[in-house]
C-alpha cells in the first residue's frame, strides 16, 4: 500500500468513517448548524447543547460525506464534548494548523485528532476535514437557533 | 463483451503524439481518465501555437503591416475551418468565444435579452451542465420567462414521451446537451431539433462533450445554435465557438462593447459590424483560434467515425468491467454511451476514491461534475467519473479496475 494513502487514511480514520461516533439526532439542541461543501455535495448537520457555563454539554451530527469529513466530525464530537468555549476555540485553531501547516510536532492537547495530520499533504481535502469544525465554530457564534455554513465563502 | 479494434487506425502511434501521456504521477505512469474535463493536446496543436507566436503574432483586423495580415488570415482561416468542421453554411455563422459557457451566455444574454419576454418558456433538460442551466436562470429572472425541464429516466435517457406536453407554443427555445457529461447519454438531437421546430421553437445544442468525439453537421441536424469548447477536443483552453444560423446572428444585438466589433464610433452612439465580428469585442484569442484549427485538422486526419468507434468501445468496456466490482452502480444507458463512465461504490466516497486512485497515477474526477440537479435526481451527492479519448487504451481500463479493486479492499 502507498505510504501517503496509509498516512491519510489511518486505521482510526477508516474506523470512524465506517462507524461514526455521536452520529444521530440530539433532541432539545440549543443550536443546529447545517454545513455543506458545495464542491462535492457533502453535508453535515451538527446539533449542540450547552451547559450552564456555555460549554459544550452534548454534540451530535448527521449527514453524509467522504471518509475524511465523516471521521473528522466523529473524532471532533468525541473530543469536544464537555469542553469549555475557550477550549473549543483553542482546539479549532490547533486543528486548523494541524491540517494546513508544516509544524514539526502537533500539540498534545489535540490527542486523537492528531491522526488527521496526513490531510496536510492533500490540500484539496482540507475543506473536508474542516467542515465539521466550521460548523461548531458557527454554533458557538450563533448560540441558539439554526444556521447554515458553507466551505465556500459567499 | 464489446468488440475491440475493428478499425485499422494505429492508435498506439497516435497516442505518441501526446507528450504529456509520458508524465508520471506519484511515481506511476499517468493514466489520464479526465478528458471530459479537458483533453490533452497533441504535438501538432502545441506546435501550431508556438509557430503562430514565432512567425505570425500581431493583432487582427487593424494593422496594415505584414504580420497583422498574417495573423488576420490565420484567424479567419480558423473560422472557416470551424465552419467546415461542423457543416455550417458560412464562416459568418461562427463566433469565436472562450468556450461553451460563453457561447451559451451569448445566446442567453444577447439573443434572449432581445427576443425572450415574460410568459415565454425556455425548455431545458434535467441533465444539463450548469453552463446550460445558469445562463437561462439569469435570463428568466430578468425577463420573467419560465424554465421547464425534460425529466431523465433511471437509465439516464430523456423522458421523450413528456415532450408533447412540455413543448407548447410558449416555448421559444429548447436547449439541450448532445452528450451528458456525467451519464454519457447520447441524446437524439436531430429528433429534438425537429420537435422544437414543429412548435416554432429554436434549438440550441450543447456539443461540449460530443464535437471532438463524433461527426456533427449543423445543417443536417437543423439546429439553430450549437456551442462547444476547443479544449475538450485537443485544442487550447480559452477558445470555443458558437454556431448560429445567419439570420439569427444578424438579428441579435451585440453583448460586449469595445473595439473590433464596431464600424464607427461617435461619442453618443456607435454602429456595429455584422455577425460574427459584432460579437467579438476586444482583441480575440487569436492564437487560441489557430490552435483550435490545428486541433480540427488533427482530428480530421484520424477521422471522427474512427474516434467515435474507439471511444465508445472504451466506454462500453469500462462500464461493463465496473459492474464486476462489488457494490458498484454505473450510471447512464447500456446501449449508446459517450466516452465516459460515471459510477458510485458502496466502499468509498468519490473523493476518497479519486484521492486513492491518484496515488496510483490514475486521474479521474469525483464530485457533482457541474450537474447538481442531475445528481439530486439520482439521489447521490456526486459520482466518480472515468472519461476517455482516443489516446486511452483497454489496458488502462484494466489497470483502473485493478486499482478500484484495491480501493474496495482498503476502504471496506
Amino acid at each position: 500500500m502507498i505510504p501517503e494513502i496509509e498516512e491519510l487514511y489511518q486505521e482510526v480514520i477508516l474506523d470512524h468513517s465506517r462507524r461514526p461516533r455521536n452520529f444521530g439526532e440530539l433532541p432539545n439542541a440549543a443550536v443546529r448548524v447545517h454545513g455543506d461543501n458545495p464542491a462535492c455535495g457533502d453535508e453535515i448537520h451538527l446539533a449542540v447543547k450547552f451547559d450552564a457555563n456555555g460549554g459544550l454539554e452534548d454534540i451530535k451530527f448527521t449527514g453524509r460525506g467522504c471518509a475524511i469529513s465523516q471521521a473528522s466530525a466523529s473524532l471532533m464530537t468525541m473530543k469536544l464534548k464537555g469542553k469549555s468555549r475557550v477550549d473549543v476555540m483553542g482546539m479549532l485553531r490547533a486543528f486548523h494548523d494541524l491540517v494546513t501547516e508544516e509544524t514539526s510536532e502537533a500539540p498534545k492537547t489535540l490527542g486523537d485528532l492528531r491522526v488527521m495530520q496526513g490531510v496536510r499533504k492533500f490540500p484539496q481535502r482540507v475543506k473536508c476535514a474542516m467542515l465539521p469544525w466550521r460548523a461548531v465554530e458557527q454554533a458557538l457564534e450563533q448560540g441558539a437557533g439554526e444556521a447554515t455554513i458553507s466551505t465556500e465563502p459567499d | 463483451m464489446h468488440k475491440i479494434a475493428t478499425t485499422t487506425t494505429d492508435w498506439k502511434t497516435i497516442r505518441e503524439d501526446f507528450p504529456i501521456l509520458h508524465e508520471k504521477a506519484h511515481g506511476h505512469p499517468l493514466i489520464y481518465f479526465d478528458s471530459a474535463a479537458t483533453s490533452q493536446k497533441p504535438r501538432p496543436v502545441i506546435e501550431a501555437l508556438r509557430s503562430f507566436y514565432e512567425h505570425e503574432n500581431a493583432n487582427v483586423h487593424r494593422g496594415l503591416h505584414t504580420l497583422s495580415s498574417r495573423a488576420t488570415e490565420a484567424y479567419e482561416k480558423a473560422r472557416q475551418r470551424v465552419a467546415d468542421y461542423i457543416g455550417a453554411a458560412s464562416a459568418d455563422e461562427i463566433v469565436f468565444t472562450r468556450g461553451t459557457t460563453e457561447s451559451i451566455n451569448l445566446v442567453a444574454q444577447a439573443w434572449g435579452g432581445k427576443f425572450i419576454r415574460e410568459g415565454d418558456v425556455i425548455l431545458l433538460t434535467v441533465m444539463e451542465h450548469h453552463s446550460n442551466l445558469v445562463p437561462w436562470q439569469l435570463l428568466a429572472e430578468r425577463t420573467r420567462a419560465q424554465l421547464r425541464f425534460v425529466p431523465v429516466r433511471d437509465d439516464g435517457t430523456l423522458e421523450l414521451e413528456q415532450l408533447s406536453s412540455l413543448l407548447t407554443p410558449e416555448v421559444k427555445l429548447f436547449a439541450f446537451t448532445h452528450v451528458s457529461n456525467s451519464l454519457g447519454t447520447i441524446n437524439p438531437i436531430a429528433e429534438l431539433c425537429e420537435r422544437a421546430r414543429a412548435v416554432g421553437a429554436l434549438a440550441l445544442v450543447d456539443a461540449a462533450q460530443s464535437v471532438g468525439h463524433m461527426p456533427i453537421n449543423v445543417r443536417e441536424l437543423g439546429c439553430d445554435f450549437l456551442a462547444f469548447s476547443g479544449h475538450k477536443m485537443c485544442g487550447p483552453t480559452g477558445i470555443g465557438a458558437l454556431y448560429g444560423r445567419a439570420e439569427l446572428l444578424d438579428a441579435t444585438p451585440p453583448w460586449h462593447g469595445g473595439g473590433e466589433m464596431i464600424v464607427s464610433v461617435a461619442l453618443e452612439k456607435s454602429a456595429f459590424k455584422k455577425a460574427p465580428h459584432r460579437f467579438e469585442a476586444g482583441t480575440p484569442n487569436i492564437a487560441g483560434a489557430v490552435g483550435l484549427a490545428a486541433a480540427i485538422e488533427y482530428i480530421e486526419q484520424i477521422g471522427r467515425p474512427a474516434i467515435y468507434e474507439h471511444d465508445s468501445q472504451l466506454a462500453h468496456y469500462a462500464a461493463e468491467r465496473l459492474t464486476e466490482l462489488p457494490g458498484t452502480r454505473v450510471f447512464g444507458p447500456k446501449e449508446e454511451r459517450g466516452a465516459l463512465a460515471g459510477f458510485v461504490m458502496d466502499a468509498a466516497h468519490p473523493h476518497d476514491l479519486t484521492t486513492f486512485a491518484d496515488q496510483y497515477g490514475l486521474a479521474m474526477r469525483g464530485g457533482h461534475h457541474c450537474n447538481q440537479p442531475l445528481m439530486r435526481r439520482f439521489g447521490v451527492s456526486g459520482t466518480t467519473r472515468a472519461s476517455f479519448y482516443f489516446y486511452n487504451t483497454i489496458e488502462e481500463i484494466d489497470r483502473m479496475i485493478e486499482i478500484l479493486h484495491a480501493a474496495v479492499r482498503f476502504f471496506s
